[in-house]
């Protein structure tokens, strides 16, 4: 395989994908491992979130710092509607995408005439308001003490309750989510969502709808973040508002810049590496420093997410992207030489 | 086949346009020029759809077009090349260049491709780096892509804010006249405002000159670049060049 066909894999055709998901849905072949299953399953439901928020973040320049309100709509009306009401789980995660993404439409109009900052700020304080509700709302979502009972998700009579078949459904959704989100990217909305992050004068110059374009993208990661949040629940059967408050937008953003914004693959490298840094401090912290409280994660997050953008603007996926293209440049091979001779020639794409 | 009358617009409450008055026939090519805070990418703006205006009105083809926004307008074909270039710095050039079509790619691709060459025929240097970067292009480069981009969007109107800012004098030179050359060669309408009112005003058919929102003088370019108010208002005293 030369490096032509490798960077078709990559950037435009499915095979990328598709090779990626068989060797994943490989690994319950080399290990049965429930705690391996639980980290790839966890890494699943915030690589899901994270497909969207790339896109609205790498892609449409915007900030989002209230995703896991989504997640937590999403989550909610899945236990509500499955545990209250005792509706089919598939239809409560279809209900509970419908409302985040109405709720996305209506906090998104007044929001994206904000810029910048303000914009960071105003979903942040929409990701508090609705935290605030989770608590206060205890009728309904059982308050501070959480919701019990949350049904599993089952599909013609089969019941994902392993953290393996969790683990294949979790994935299979986001197999699906990368698709979409690789169409959109690649499509006339993608060309209008990247022009949108080059310059917003510009893009409005040459007829981009922003307005129109950035609620899209909007709803589309609220959808995202509300199917994780949906199918979260289904997996722990037991969920309380302290799963979506403010910080978990923000490490949802840290993977995101962790991993490369706007980029897919960004996602699931930045969420993968969330939840192993996790689990690797919940194991040595306790040990190295014993007396500390459970907030040391934010610190350990906050400084790598400094540090990140310091000396990693670009993310992880993309500074590997450099570093083989540079080590191509350096060790030019004829065949390289003569796809970027022809790429050049056919005025080929050249991401 | 655009007349602007007695057009206000206000940022806030700063009356930045105070009735502007002109008329633009088809293949004119008119220079706005004055000093900073004139009101010259205002007048662009609002005639763009960018900013709404108070009061007034523009007319295109005989119809009003004061109260539509930039998509209808970029679709009527009166398109905006920004004032800093505002280039897509991380798209390559092909991309931006497609990205001027954007809103008519679709029904109309065929003869999208068709401009696209004739667009690098007309800036041939953007033909040998059509997959860089468009932030990784000099200066002149990106002003030839801005210029680009906006004929992809096949305008009918062509507007222009500040296309010479920050370029050398001969990469202005050579941007006047591939504008000049538009007109001539294309028939292309172009509003063209500058600072730099000695080149603007050599390659265009008539000139205003646009002082605290209004128009002071206007004429056409040969009577305006031998005026000497408009010579005392290009070496920066525009205050006395009010009539």
């Amino acid at each position: 395989m030369n490096s032509k066909s490798l960077k078709l894999i990559y950037n435009n055709s499915i095979l990328g994908p598709i090779i990626f998901f068989v060797l994943l849905f490989c690994v319950p072949l080399v290990s049965s491992s429930n705690y391996l299953f639980s980290i790839l399953t966890m890494v699943g439901f915030y690589a899901l979130v994270c497909i969207g928020l790339t896109t609205l973040t790498g892609y449409a320049g915007q900030i989002s710092l209230g995703h896991a309100a989504f997640y937590g709509i999403g989550a909610y009306s899945s236990a509500v509607l499955t545990g209250t009401y005792g509706l089919n789980p598939w239809v409560a995660i279809i209900i509970g995408a419908i409302i985040s993404a109405v709720v996305a439409l209506i906090v998104g109009i007044p929001t994206f005439k904000l810029k910048g900052y303000y914009l960071a700020l105003a979903t942040l304080g929409f990701g508090i308001i609705v935290y605030t509700l989770f608590k206060e709302l205890s009728t309904i979502t059982g308050g501070s003490n959480g919701f019990f009972g949350i049904p599993p998700i089952s599909l013609f009579g089969f019941e994902f309750i392993t953290d393996t078949s969790y683990f294949y459904l979790i994935w299979i959704f986001v197999f699906f989510a990368i698709l979409f989100t690789r169409n959109i990217i690649h499509s006339r909305i993608g060309r209008g969502l990247r022009s949108i992050e080059g310059s917003e004068i510009a893009a409005d110059a040459v007829g981009v709808n922003l307005m129109n374009y950035k609620l899209q993208i909007f709803v589309l990661s609220a959808i995202f973040a509300s199917v994780s949040g949906s199918l979260l629940a289904h997996y722990v059967s037991f969920i309380n508002p302290d799963l979506f408050v403010a910080n978990t937008s923000i490490f949802f953003l840290i993977m995101v810049i962790m991993g490369g914004k706007g980029n897919i693959w960004g996602s699931i490298v930045g969420a993968a590496m969330y939840v192993l840094l996790d689990e690797i401090l919940k194991h040595y912290v306790p040990m190295l420093l014993p007396n500390v409280g459970g907030q040391f994660e934010i610190v350990f997050f906050g400084i790598l997410l400094v540090l990140t953008l310091i000396y990693m603007p670009d993310g992880l996926v993309p500074r590997f992207e450099k570093l083989i293209s540079k080590f191509k440049k350096k060790t030019p091979t004829n065949g390289a030489l003569q796809s970027t001779i022809s790429a050049n020639a056919t005025g080929g794409d050249n991401k | 086949m655009l007349k602007v009358n007695n057009l206000h617009t206000h940022h806030g409450y700063l009356h930045v346009l105070n009735g502007i008055n002109f008329e633009l026939s088809e293949g004119e090519l008119l220079a706005i020029v004055g000093s900073n805070g004139a009101g010259k990418s205002t007048l662009l703006g609002t005639l763009a759809g960018v900013y709404r205006a108070s009061s007034g009105s523009i007319e295109y083809k005989e119809k009003d077009i004061t109260k539509q926004n930039v998509q209808r307008m970029v679709s009527s074909g009166i398109i905006l090349v920004p004032e800093r270039r505002q280039i897509f710095s991380s798209l390559s050039v092909k991309d931006n260049l497609m990205l001027g079509a954007y809103h008519r790619y679709r029904r109309d691709h065929k003869n999208v491709h068709n401009e696209y060459e004739e667009v690098l025929e007309l800036f041939p240097r953007l033909k040998t780096m059509l997959n860089r970067p468009g932030g990784l292009l000099s200066g002149g480069e990106q002003q030839m892509l801005a210029i680009g981009r906006g004929l992809m969007a096949n305008p009918k109107v062509l507007m222009l804010d500040e296309p010479s800012l920050g370029l050398a004098p001969l990469i202005v030179k050579d941007i006047m006249q591939i504008l000049r050359k538009l007109c001539d060669e294309r028939g292309a309408t172009i509003i063209l405002v500058e600072q730099n009112v000695k080149a603007a005003l050599k390659v265009a058919d008539r000139g205003c000159v646009l002082a605290h929102g209004q128009i002071v003088i206007s004429g056409t370019s040969h009577e305006l670049l031998n005026d000497p108010k408009v010579q005392e208002a290009y070496f920066g005293k525009v205050e006395a060049a009010k009539v």
